[in-house]
Formats: structure tokens, C-alpha cells, sequence
């Protein structure tokens, strides 16, 4: 069966499996076909492809238990995000970390160890995570938590799934009294003026910013950031007040096909960002936001992958360390103005910290793009990566497609070690994706 | 929110999970009934968690026809709705060589089923409303030398819900009949399915919760199929008997 990541590149002929329980997830495993766990496709490049065999979650997709006290959610690894917030949200429950899609899924969030817009200071989703449980090689589960087996939990989450199949995790939620946001909108005529923002806003809860890839020179970065909080229920004004949860979300146009190659090009997409950026500017201030457009944009465009036409799209995502975050953004950022290729949606955002052997963030700001796949665009990559090496930077591999092995080992000595505990456990040879073995990990 | 309950027989089977879902999602209360209701733990928590709803398990088998009246008395409410996901497919070519194997065929889809369901419209009939959700199959629109066993079984249940919403019509109880179709299932796992013609369990709770809000009688879950079988019906014995469809 025809695979992708969410980027649609690269497709690969997977042979696909779903087990409907651990017995037959465990008889799967006993064959001995290295074989990699699929949520809900939702990584954009080759993290959940293996040709041999791949293993869909869907059948686990119970949620088993609530502790409505601690805000605790026990579930199966297939659960959507959306669920959980659709039946939990009407409730006062909201997720502590959320990625930029809720049609992701648990399992995938916690391989992946996702962060959301209040990373810089919650951490991503691990913190949230109090146990997982993971099937090894031999078909055995493991309960992996901060205690117990502290070592497998470190490696699992922001591990790819290469540690073994992610079956069940315990998850906090938390509490909120509406479903709306309190956003507040600064429109930042550059990079610096944008850093600025995510300085002076480093409170506000929520922070991420869009960013103009294609304007350069003085106005190289210019931004609207958006700074948010859940709204308390008196602070919502009146009119929303009789549905503080918020309307449900919008089911959603779908894009019905593929838009054709010339459909984003520089001009239309330049455009665009004027356009975005003249109206983010006019809204700035402060307005109350409904969950779904906040968190989730483009959900509400069911398909949007498709907008980049057949070839399909990659990603960049990479975090730059504090100190060399400025002048590594702004190599990044002119590199991709004067190569022209137009991100329709770019994103930067200020990280803090996080936990894992293995993890994705550090202090300082993350970037990501996305592009139509090229040849151009792939040269324009490897200069962007070479770039991110310059500045002590890494790489998301939730986003990558394409990354070449040397660099990620370069830029993260992290690797090299996941690599190594694999073949000591004996998790190499039983799991290992598209991903995995391109990078060598 | 909360409607009257739906009671599920034959609960461990993807399509009756699936229309557990979509009632739930309405706000019913759901009583899943099965012959191991331990193996349907999960399914509970997840169908109250999701919906907010009371789901209760209850030990049932289609084919322990004197334990049927005993299994009503014990349900906590006689539901508003009841649906029978009862059904077994068997191999066809075992159910040739070997009587036990077809009987259990025709036990599963036709006695067992009508023997639950009977006793259940008498108590909606005493009652004076309810309604009776059959899952029957297309495979019972007309007898195929590929699963002839299975699919007269159907045609039995098909025939025996027709007479029972003849015979309830005007008491205020109302009889649908399912028609699936391919759905993904389970039982079809590892067969070569059109994918056109196959639905997702899922679709096939959402077109009950629909039937049954419309108070049809008869449905396909896929459009498509009414068409197939009107011409699989259409086509004259002498040729059909030679056909291998």
C-alpha cells in the first residue's frame, strides 16, 4: 500500500498491518520483520513508513480512564488529540501540550515528544506524560515512567518510535474554565522587533509567531507574533459567555485535489504575506479566539497538504541555542529570501528547556518552513542545515524527510548514543523506519 | 442530553461497536451485550468517557435460545432500541462437507437472531414502542454458489424482519433492515475488498443512527449497493446459474 508522512514525500509501498490487540501486535513482532508504529500519519516525512511492514494503531483507540480529580487521562496510544479535547473540553479540561494538528495521535505525540506554543514554559509533551507503555522486541510490555524503568521512558519519549510500539500512556490534562483565547497580536516590522516581543511576552502562556520568509533587507523577519492565555470565564466578553467551551469545531472544507505546481510561486505567496501581515497589523490588540482557530489554523482545511500539488512538501524545523539564535535566524532568513522559494507558512517560536535523552527542543528559537519539493528547494535545504550546523542548531525529526545522516550526527551527538542503546537492547533490529535507517539510527 | 438506552447484541463486532458510538455520541445510554462481556472493559470506558453516557455489559449468546427470556429480565431498563449485530460467515466450502459447521451458519444469522428479537418486540409491542435494528447482508438478495449457507441464512433474517414490521406496523414499534454491504471489518480482514463498495464500520454506525432517526426500513449502507443488487436480482436463473460472481 502507496504511504506518506502528512508532506506526501517521500511515498513508499508499505505493507501495512493493523493489529486489533497486544497478542497480535507481539505475533507481528515474533516474525522478526523489523516494523515500525503508525498513528495517524500525521509526521510529515518517512518517521512512520517501514516498505516491509508497517503497524497501524487504530484498533487501540480506547480511552480507559479518567481520573477527574488529577486531570489524569489513561488511553490507547491511537486516540486522536481531537478526541480527547472534544470530549473532554466540554468538561473544563484542556491539553497541556498541544502540536500545531489535533488529528494527531497520543502514541505519535509521545514518539515525537511534540511541543506546543507554551514550550518555552512548560516544556514539551513528556512533562505531561506520566507513564507510557511500550511493547519490546520480544512482545513483552514495559510500563516506562520517571520511576519505573526511567531509562526506557527518557529514550521513548522524542524517540521515534524506535524504542519499541508505544501501546497506552497516562497523559495530564488541564484545567480551564472556556475554550477561548485571550490573544494579543503584535505586529513586528522586523526580526529583532519580533525577538523583542517574544521577550517582553515571555509570560504570556501561550507565544509563537508567523513570519514573512520573503520580505528582506530591513524589513528580513518581519513577524506578527501572537501571545495568548486561556480566557477566565469573566473575562470572556458577555456574548460568549453562553458557550464558554466554545463553539465545535468547524468541520472543515477539504481541498477536493492537487493544486497544480504554479499555484504558490514567489508572487502569489509574496502576496500573501503582504496581505497576512498588513491585517495582523491592523488586528493588533487584544481579541478572544475560539480554541480550534487558535491552536489548530489549519485543520478547518481538511487536505491542505495537497495545496503544494503531486510533488508533495518537506519541512524544515530547527532549534537555534540562545546565544546564537539571532544571527542564526538571520542567515537562515536571508538564505530563503534570496533564494525566493516561497514558505506559505512559516513559523518561529521561543523554546525553553526540555527533558528525554533525546528531545527535540533546547533554549532558544525554533524555525520551520515548509516548501514544495524541488530540486531547487532540496539544494536550498542542505544550505539551511549547513547553516543550522554553523550555529549549534538541531534538527525536528518529526518534520524531516530528507535530512542526510552526517549532519544530524554533527549537529546532535545525541544520535550516535540512541544508536548505540538500540543495539544494546536489542530494539535495533526490530524497529527501525524510512527515517531510521537513512539516518542511520 | 440523555436519550432512551441502545441495547447491543453481538457487541464485541466492529460494526456493533461502532453503532454503540454513534448513539452514544447522541447521548443514549448503551448496554453492550456479549457472550465474554469482560473482553469488552475497554470498549465500555472508552464509550463513557468519550460521550458521558451510563454503558453497562451483560453476558449474552445468540445461540443459548433458553437463556433469552432470563437475559431481558436481568437488563437494568428494556432499551428503547435494540440491534442485532448477531452473525457468523463460516467457510462456505467447510459448511458443504460438514452439517454442524452450515447449521452453526444458519444458527448464528437466522435462529439465534430471531429468537432475541422476537421475544424482544413482544415486550415492545406490550409496551406499545421501541425499535428493532436487524443487521441481515446483501448476501441474502440472492443465493451465490460462494456463500449460499451463509447468505440463505440472511435471506432468512431478511424475510422473518419483513414480517415482523408487517405484523408491528401501527402498534407504535418500528422495524429497520440493515443491508452492509462490505464493511472492514474483522471478518473480512485479508479479503480482497472493491474498495467503492466497502464502508467503514464507523459509516455504518453513522447510517444507522440515521435510518433509525428517519425511521426507514430497509437501507443499504453504501447507495451503490441497491443498484448491485437490483441487477444481481435482475438476472435470469438460467444465466445466473452458470455465472461465477
Amino acid at each position: 500500500m502507496k504511504l506518506s508522512g502528512w508532506g506526501r514525500y517521500p511515498v513508499a509501498d508499505c505493507a501495512l498491518s493493523a493489529p486489533r490487540d497486544d497478542a497480535a501486535l507481539a505475533a507481528l513482532l515474533a516474525e522478526g520483520t523489523p516494523l515500525i508504529a503508525r498513528g495517524n500519519g500525521r509526521a510529515y516525512g518517512d518517521s512512520a513508513l517501514n516498505r516491509q511492514r508497517t503497524v497501524s494503531t487504530r484498533h487501540f483507540n480506547r480511552m480507559l480512564d479518567f481520573d477527574t480529580k488529577t486531570g489524569v487521562l489513561t488511553a490507547e496510544a491511537g486516540v486522536l488529540l481531537g478526541d480527547v479535547i472534544a470530549a473532554f473540553l466540554p468538561h473544563g479540561w484542556f491539553p497541556a501540550v498541544t502540536p500545531g494538528t489535533r488529528f494527531v495521535s497520543l502514541g505519535g505525540m509521545a514518539a515525537a515528544n511534540v511541543h506546543g506554543k507554551n514550550h518555552h514554559l512548560d516544556g514539551g509533551f513528556r512533562n505531561f506524560v506520566d507513564w507510557v507503555e511500550v511493547m519490546g522486541e520480544d512482545g513483552t510490555v514495559t510500563r516506562a515512567s520517571r520511576d519505573e524503568n526511567p531509562d526506557l521512558f527518557d529514550w521513548t519519549l522524542g524517540g521515534m518510535g524506535l524504542t519499541g510500539v508505544i501501546l497506552r500512556l497516562a497523559m495530564r490534562l488541564r484545567r480551564v474554565e472556556t475554550g477561548w483565547i485571550r490573544q494579543r497580536a503584535i505586529a513586528a516590522p522586523d526580526l529583532s522587533a519580533a525577538m523583542a516581543a517574544f521577550e517582553a511576552g515571555h509570560d504570556a502562556p501561550y507565544s509563537v509567531a508567523w513570519i514573512d520568509c520573503l520580505s528582506s533587507g530591513a524589513r528580513l523577519g518581519r513577524s506578527v507574533v501572537m501571545l495568548g492565555e486561556h480566557a477566565p470565564l469573566d473575562h470572556l466578553p458577555t456574548r460568549f459567555r453562553r458557550l464558554p467551551y466554545g463553539p465545535p469545531p468547524k468541520r472543515g472544507r477539504s481541498m477536493p485535489f492537487n493544486a497544480p505546481g504554479f499555484a504558490l510561486n514567489r508572487w502569489t505567496v509574496s502576496a500573501f504575506n503582504a496581505l497576512y501581515y498588513r491585517m495582523g497589523a491592523r488586528k493588533a490588540g487584544t481579541t478572544y479566539v475560539p480554541w480550534d482557530s487558535y491552536f489548530y489554523p489549519l485543520d478547518s482545511v481538511l487536505g491542505w497538504n495537497r495545496i503544494y500539488g503531486r510533488r508533495g512538501f518537506i519541512q524544515f524545523q530547527c532549534v537555534l541555542p540562545e546565544g546564537a539564535a539571532r544571527e542564526g535566524l538571520t542567515a537562515l532568513l536571508k538564505t530563503i529570501a534570496a533564494a525566493g522559494q516561497g514558505s506559505f507558512l512559516a513559523v518561529l517560536k521561543k523554546m525553553g528547556a526540555d527533558g528525554g535523552r533525546f528531545s527535540f527542543p533546547m533554549p532558544g528559537y525554533t524555525l520551520a518552513l515548509d516548501f514544495p519539493v524541488t530540486d531547487k528547494v532540496l539544494t536550498l535545504m542542505d544550505e539551511l542545515d549547513r547553516i543550522t550546523l554553523d550555529h549549534e542548531g538541531r534538527f525536528y525529526l518529526a518534520k524531516d524527510a530528507r535530512l542526510r545522516p552526517e549532519t544530524l550526527h554533527t549537529a546532535d551527538p545525541r544520535a550516535g548514543e540512541f544508536a548505540s542503546m538500540r543495539r544494546q537492547t536489542g530494539a535495533a533490529p526490530a524497529f527501525a523506519s524510512l527515517q531510521s535507517e537513512r539516518l542511520g539510527l | 442530553m440523555s436519550g432512551g438506552a441502545v441495547l447491543i447484541l453481538g457487541a464485541r463486532s466492529d460494526i456493533g461497536l461502532a453503532i454503540a458510538q454513534a448513539f452514544a455520541a447522541e447521548g443514549h445510554a448503551i448496554q453492550l451485550a456479549a457472550r465474554d462481556p469482560d473482553t469488552l472493559e475497554a470498549a465500555r470506558n472508552d464509550l463513557a468517557l468519550r460521550h458521558g453516557v451510563d454503558v453497562s455489559l451483560h453476558a449474552f449468546d445468540a445461540l443459548d435460545y433458553d437463556s433469552h427470556e432470563a437475559f431481558l429480565d436481568a437488563l437494568p431498563v428494556l432499551p428503547e432500541i435494540a440491534v442485532c449485530t448477531v452473525g457468523f460467515m463460516g467457510e462456505q466450502t467447510e459448511s458443504e462437507t460438514d452439517m454442524n459447521a452450515a447449521r452453526l451458519v444458519m444458527r448464528s444469522n437466522f435462529e439465534g437472531p430471531a429468537s432475541i428479537l422476537g421475544l424482544i418486540a413482544n415486550r415492545f409491542e406490550a409496551r406499545g414502542n421501541g425499535i428493532i435494528v436487524g443487521i441481515s447482508s446483501v448476501a441474502g438478495d440472492r443465493g451465490r454458489a460462494t456463500n449460499y449457507v451463509y447468505g440463505s441464512a440472511k435471506a432468512g433474517f431478511t424475510a422473518w424482519l419483513a414480517g415482523l414490521r408487517n405484523r408491528l406496523a401501527g402498534s407504535g414499534v418500528h422495524v429497520l433492515t440493515v443491508k452492509p454491504g462490505f464493511v472492514a471489518t474483522a471478518m473480512t480482514e485479508g479479503m480482497d475488498l472493491p474498495e467503492r463498495l466497502t464502508a467503514q464500520p464507523q459509516a455504518v454506525g453513522r447510517a444507522v443512527l440515521r435510518a433509525v432517526n428517519a425511521r426507514r426500513n430497509v437501507i443499504y449502507v453504501k447507495p451503490v449497493w441497491w443498484l448491485v443488487m437490483l441487477v444481481i436480482r435482475s438476472i435470469p436463473e438460467a444465466i445466473f446459474k452458470k455465472m461465477r460472481i
